[in-house]
Formats: C-alpha cells, structure tokens, sequence
C-alpha cells in the first residue's frame, strides 16, 4: 500500500477547502457584508469581511481535512500492530490511583496558595469558578448520577440567595444561620419541582424543569412587593468570622477560603453518595428505569431524593453568591446560567467529579481571560463548546466506576 | 365583546408564528431526537436577512409586495443555508454520540450564532419596515383585525399546508417519515438518511425564517437575541402538542398563543410567560407525551 504524504495536501484536499471557502463567503454575506442603516436609508458595504471569511474556513477546512487523514492512519497503524501493543498504546494509563492523589494535592495547595500569589481582582474570579464547581457537582447528582435531564437548576440558585436576602432584609439574619436554611428551601423547592414531573420522561422533563426556571425567575421580577422586583435587594453583608472586623480585601480572601471549603465538602459529599446505596440506585436509574424498579428499587423516592439534594447544593451555593455579591437581582438568575452549569456537568464527563470540577474551573475561566478579546469572548466560548463536545463527546473524563469485588 | 375579539386574533396571530417555528422543532426532534437549541436564531437570522434584504431594496425603490416576497425567498434561502450547516458542523459528527452531547453542541451554537450577528450587524434594537400593505377591505374591522396579523396567518397557513402535502404526499416527504420512524431501517431500505436530516434542517430553518420576518415586520424591531426566547415558546408548544407530531405542534402553537394572548388581555402582561409555563406543567401532567402524542409503550 502506498503511503499517503501527511503534510502534502492532495489536489482533493484543496478542491475542498476552497469549495468550503465559497460556501461560507455565501453564507455570510447578506449579514456579514452588508450593514443598513434604516434611519437614514445607507447602505454600507464590507467587502473585506468576506475575504477574511473565505480565507479562514478554507484554512480551517484544510487543517481539519490534514488531521482527520493523520488519525486514520495512525488508527490503521494501531490497527495492524498485535493487540496487547496496540492496546497499551490507546491507553496510556496517566490516571492511576496514586498519581490522581498527588496531582489532587497539587491542585490543592495551588488553590491554597492563590491570594498570596495574585490580586484580589484574581481572587475574586476564582472564588465565582470555585461557586460553579459546587453548582456542576450539585447538578451533576441530578444529571450526572440520577439520568434526569434539569434545565431549571438556576432556580434553586435564585431560591437560595433570595433566602439570604430577604431573611437579611427582614429579619436581619446572618450568613452562617442562612446558609443552612438556604439549603433547606433549596431542596423544598427542588421536592416541589419534583413531584408534578416524576412520570416524564427524557426531553418532557428538561422544557418543565426549563419552565419552572423560568417561572421562579419571572414571578421574581414581577411580585414586586415580596421581591422588590428588577431592582433587586442590596447592600447583602458578606459572611462574618465571629464578628472580626475585616477590610475589604481581608474578606474576600476570606471568603475565597470559604468557598474552597464549601467546595471541598460538596466534593467529599458526592463522593460518598456516589458509592452509597442510594448512588448505586442512582446508577440503576440512570442506565434503566424499568429494569431499576424491577430489582425493588423505589424510584419516586431516588427521583425526589436526587431534585432535592442537587437543590440543596444550589440553594447554598445561592446563599455564597448573594454573600459575595452582596446584590441580587431576578438578570443574574436567567436561562443561560442553568445552560452554562449544564455544560459543565456534560463537558466534564457525566458522573465524573474532577471532570466536573476541571470543566468548571476551564468554562468559568475561559470568558474571563478572554477579555483581552473582549468583543469576541462569547463568540469563542460558543465556538469552544461545539469543537470540545465533537472532539471529547463523553466530556474531559469518562467516569470510571468502582467495583466492589475484593482485592485480589 | 370587540375586545374579546381583539384578543383571539392576537392570539391566533402569535399561535401562528409560534407554528411555523415549532413545526422545525418538531421534525428535528421526530427525526434525530434533539432539541435543537439553535433553532431560534434561525428565526433570528431569517428575520435579520430580510431587513437587510428590503431595506436595500427599499433604497432600490421596488413596491411593496415585491419586496415582500424577495426578503421572504433571502430569509428563507439563507436561514435554510445556515440550517444545513449548523447541523453539518455541530450536530453531524455527534451522531451516535451520547445524548446530551448534541445538546451541549447545540446550546454552544446558539451562543454563537447571537453574538456573531450581534459583531457583525449591531447589538441594538433596529427598526424593521412594515413589509405589509395595509387592505383596504378591513378599514371597517380596524380595532380587531390588523393586515400584518391576517398575513400571518394568511402565509403561515398556506405554508403548513404546502409542508403537510410535502411530507404526506412526495418520495422526500415518505422518506422524511420512514427516517423519523426507524433511521436505521430507513439506511436498510436505501434511504440517504444524512440527506434527509439536511433536508428537515434545511425545511425547518426557512420555515422558522418566514416567521421571523413576518412577526418582525409585525412588530417593528429586532435584536440579537430575539431568537431565544422565541425558540423556547415555540419548543414548549411543540413539547405541548406531542414533540414529534407535526399536527400536535401545530395545536400546541395555537393553544399556547391563544393562552398567552387571554392571559395579558384580561391578567397581566407581566405573567404572561408564567401562565405559558405553568399551562405546560398542567397538561403534561395530566397527558405526559402531550396532546397528541402517544406515549409509546416501552419494549423491555
């Protein structure tokens, strides 16, 4: 068999990448090209726009074209060699036990030692991603472990720190006594959700969980009178340390440090339920209702026990925000950040808690360093979940189970 | 009574567009089981198109109605076109992926697609140009009915029926229904069925642009965004009608249309999509695949 050069391109290949390059000057040119101005009757015309639109997908085209051709034969190179070779060389073994553990603790002490190393503008970023790996874990009971598709996790988010709020604004209360209190309505408001959609299914579930977001969302923009509506409820006091007066800076490292305890608890949590017997359950149902209930298995109550303990953890994780915050307002609570956690969870690898946490930390962090490109940023996140879903569509880590056969 | 009249025909009007974009939902989901998040910015990008489309035509100077029907045909070409490439890129090569990937993918192109005409047209609202003649016949009917409303449904209905002929009656249309039975089948019997996905994408795009434009020259503005929330009324109306069914969509539209338009006139404008949502929970409730949809029973 002839070898195919792998750097030369073929006269195919750039046929093409030029017929790609056409298509897209076609594709963006009424929207790319041409810009009206209805008010005042001008048309203006940018032509170099698609240049630059034709000349980057046919690059683009070419380049996937390349790598494509050069996995193909290496998969034919594998493909040939004996099996146990070819295994080892599919799967080189980087996430044993041992090194997982040490990587763990470096990430940790890197965590650790974040305030001392960077700004607290820095901080402050890292304490939000820090909020979403809690939130990607809490979803992750929901969707990742139980199978069930929730498009609404924001809600309880918006439950939570409206908790913080309004008790603060009412009765004065605290952070610490809110805390737990914002995890108990979290996960009232997640039986509640979960009662009328026990019998759905699939896609039936994700648009009514979608609408319960949005229900919570709406009738917090609306019912002024409980919620002060768009305006939202101000001047929220960050979390205390027994009443130790703290500067500005001192608190929000402070909190930094909460916030990785916070997470670090959720972590420990989830990784117990998930071999508990109720996270074996869990499994079941994901993998199959009917064989799950066959085994005896009480579905309403894992069901419910899953929306309530993934809303527990949103409900807290609400609280933290309005802490850190210290505004809320119904904007913070829309459908894109229930989208955006849902990414998180997919991304990392269903089921899988450093997936999760890793995903977190990437999409959170992403947008903010981004800025330098700020117009584009969001483009590129777009972008980002496309290319990282088609290149990894199991997510970053595909979860490994743990057996419970002894040792041998 | 006149203002009970003014309301069913607002809602008729809204049930209407809400079909025509829901129908593209529907048979996406019939055919390969995903909720297309990034359907709504086709009615986005449609709507888009035929601004830019009429206004340099307007500056052109041809009539009215020609314009009319070129912005229509633009929309409807280049939503079709972004269609089939948005599902060539991002849903094609997660075939047989994990279920939630195309998702993912989905949620990911829609990102994208709003902030790439919010760089290369404007993060503003733009005024739209009424694209509709004003009849002179309903002078006397003014306070209920409106010419851009009875166009709505005027368009809308002569479209759904050219697609109910389309898949009932052609060779596309028969191998569009074996594809939503059983694609594997469907690739046994000599089916293209990746031409056929194309194809439902490229139908349901313009379907969602012709409701773009109308409904923007209805209402007078669009943004960047207004795809997304459009895109979820019209997911949950066909969720409402039986996701899969092309009827049931069609219902599911108009109940839902209907709903909202007797929730603002005679409650509040401001729980109008809490009554939307909240008439969703109740009826699949009570019928868990929807008003039409069977709820297929599962082979163990």
């Amino acid at each position: 068999m002839k070898k195919k050069s792998l750097t030369n391109p073929t006269g195919k290949d750039i046929r093409h990448a030029l017929m790609v390059g056409l298509w897209f000057m076609f594709l963006t040119f009424p929207l790319l090209v041409i810009k009206v101005n209805p008010i005042e009757q001008t048309v203006t015309w940018r032509w170099a726009n698609m240049l630059w639109v034709g000349g980057a997908s046919a690059a683009i085209a070419l380049a996937c074209r390349l790598i494509a051709a050069r996995r193909t034969e290496k998969m034919e190179h594998l493909s040939r060699m004996p099996e146990q070779t070819a295994l080892r060389h599919k799967l080189p073994l980087l996430f044993t036990q041992d090194r997982l553990r040490l990587l763990g603790a470096m990430v940790m002490l890197l965590l650790l030692a974040f305030p001392l190393a960077f700004s607290t503008y820095q901080v402050n970023i890292m304490t939000t991603a820090l909020m979403y790996v809690i939130l990607g874990l809490g979803l992750n009971i929901v969707v990742g472990f139980a199978g069930l598709l929730n498009l609404g996790y924001v809600a309880f988010y918006a439950v939570g720190a409206y908790t913080y709020g309004l008790l603060h604004l009412h009765f004065n209360l605290g952070f610490w006594t809110a805390l737990p209190i914002g995890g108990l309505m979290g996960a009232l408001f997640g039986l509640l959700l979960g009662f009328p959609v026990l019998r759905l299914r699939g896609d039936y579930l994700a648009i009514v969980t979608l609408g319960f977001g949005e229900i919570i969302r709406l009738v917090l923009e609306n019912w002024g009178a409980f919620s002060q509506g768009p305006s939202g409820i101000a001047d929220i006091p960050r979390p205390g340390l027994f009443g130790i007066g703290m500067t500005l800076d001192q608190s929000l490292v402070y909190q930094y440090y909460l916030t990785i305890a916070m997470a670090l608890f959720t972590v420990f949590m989830v990784n117990r339920l998930r071999h508990s017997r109720i996270g074996r359950a869990w499994f079941a149902l994901r993998e199959d209702e009917i064989a799950c209930q066959a085994m005896g298995i009480d579905t309403t109550a894992l069901k419910l026990t899953a929306f309530a303990l993934g809303a527990a953890w949103s409900g807290m994780t609400g609280v933290l925000f309005a802490a850190k915050t210290t505004f809320i307002n119904p904007a913070s609570f829309t459908f894109m950040e229930s989208a955006i956690i849902l990414c998180i969870v997919v991304l990392g690898g269903m089921g899988s808690i450093i997936g999760v946490a890793a995903a977190a930390l990437i999409l959170m962090l992403l947008p903010e360093y981004l800025r330098a490109v700020a117009e584009y940023r969001m483009l590129v996140f777009g972008a980002v979940l496309v290319v990282m879903m088609i290149i990894r569509p199991r997510g970053l880590m595909q979860p490994m189970r743990q057996t419970h056969l002894p040792a041998r | 009574m006149e203002y009970f009249f003014e309301i069913l025909f607002s809602g008729l009007t809204r049930g209407s567009v809400y079909a025509l974009i829901a129908l593209g939902y529907t048979m996406v989901y019939g055919i390969i089981g995903l909720i297309n998040f990034a359907h709504g910015e086709m009615y986005m990008i449609g709507a888009f198109t035929a601004l830019i489309v009429s206004s340099v035509l307007s500056i052109y100077g041809l009539p009215l109605p020609s314009i009319l029907i070129l912005a229509g045909l633009a929309a409807a070409i280049w939503a079709g076109a972004y269609g089939f490439t948005v599902e060539r890129l991002a849903y094609r090569p997660l075939r047989g992926a994990p279920r939630l990937a195309p998702l993912i993918s989905a949620i990911g192109m829609s990102i994208f697609l709003q902030n790439y005409i919010l760089l290369a047209q404007t993060p503003d609202f733009v005024p739209f140009p009424s694209l509709v003649p004003e009849f002179a016949f309903l002078e006397p009917y003014s306070a209920i009915i409106n010419s851009s409303g009875l166009t709505i449904m005027a368009v809308s209905t002569l479209v759904m029926c050219a697609l109910i002929l389309l898949i009932k009656f052609t060779r596309t249309g028969k191998a569009m229904r074996a594809t939503a039975q059983d694609r594997k089948m469907a690739l046994l019997v000599g089916i293209n069925v990746d031409r056929i996905i194309s194809l439902t994408f490229i139908t349901g795009s313009a379907l969602a642009a012709i409701g773009g434009l109308l409904i923007a020259s209805h209402i007078g503005q669009i943004n960047f965004a207004i795809g997304f929330i459009a895109g979820i009324k019209a997911f949950t109306a066909a969720v409402l009608g039986g996701i899969g069914s092309i009827p049931g969509a069609v219902l599911g539209s108009f109940v839902l249309g209907l709903t909202e338009a007797f929730a603002t006139g005679y409650v509040s404008s401001d729980y109008e999509d809490v009554f939307a949502f909240s008439l969703l929970v109740l009826i699949l409730i009570f019928r868990p695949a929807g008003l039409l949809g069977n709820a297929a029973a599962e082979k163990v």
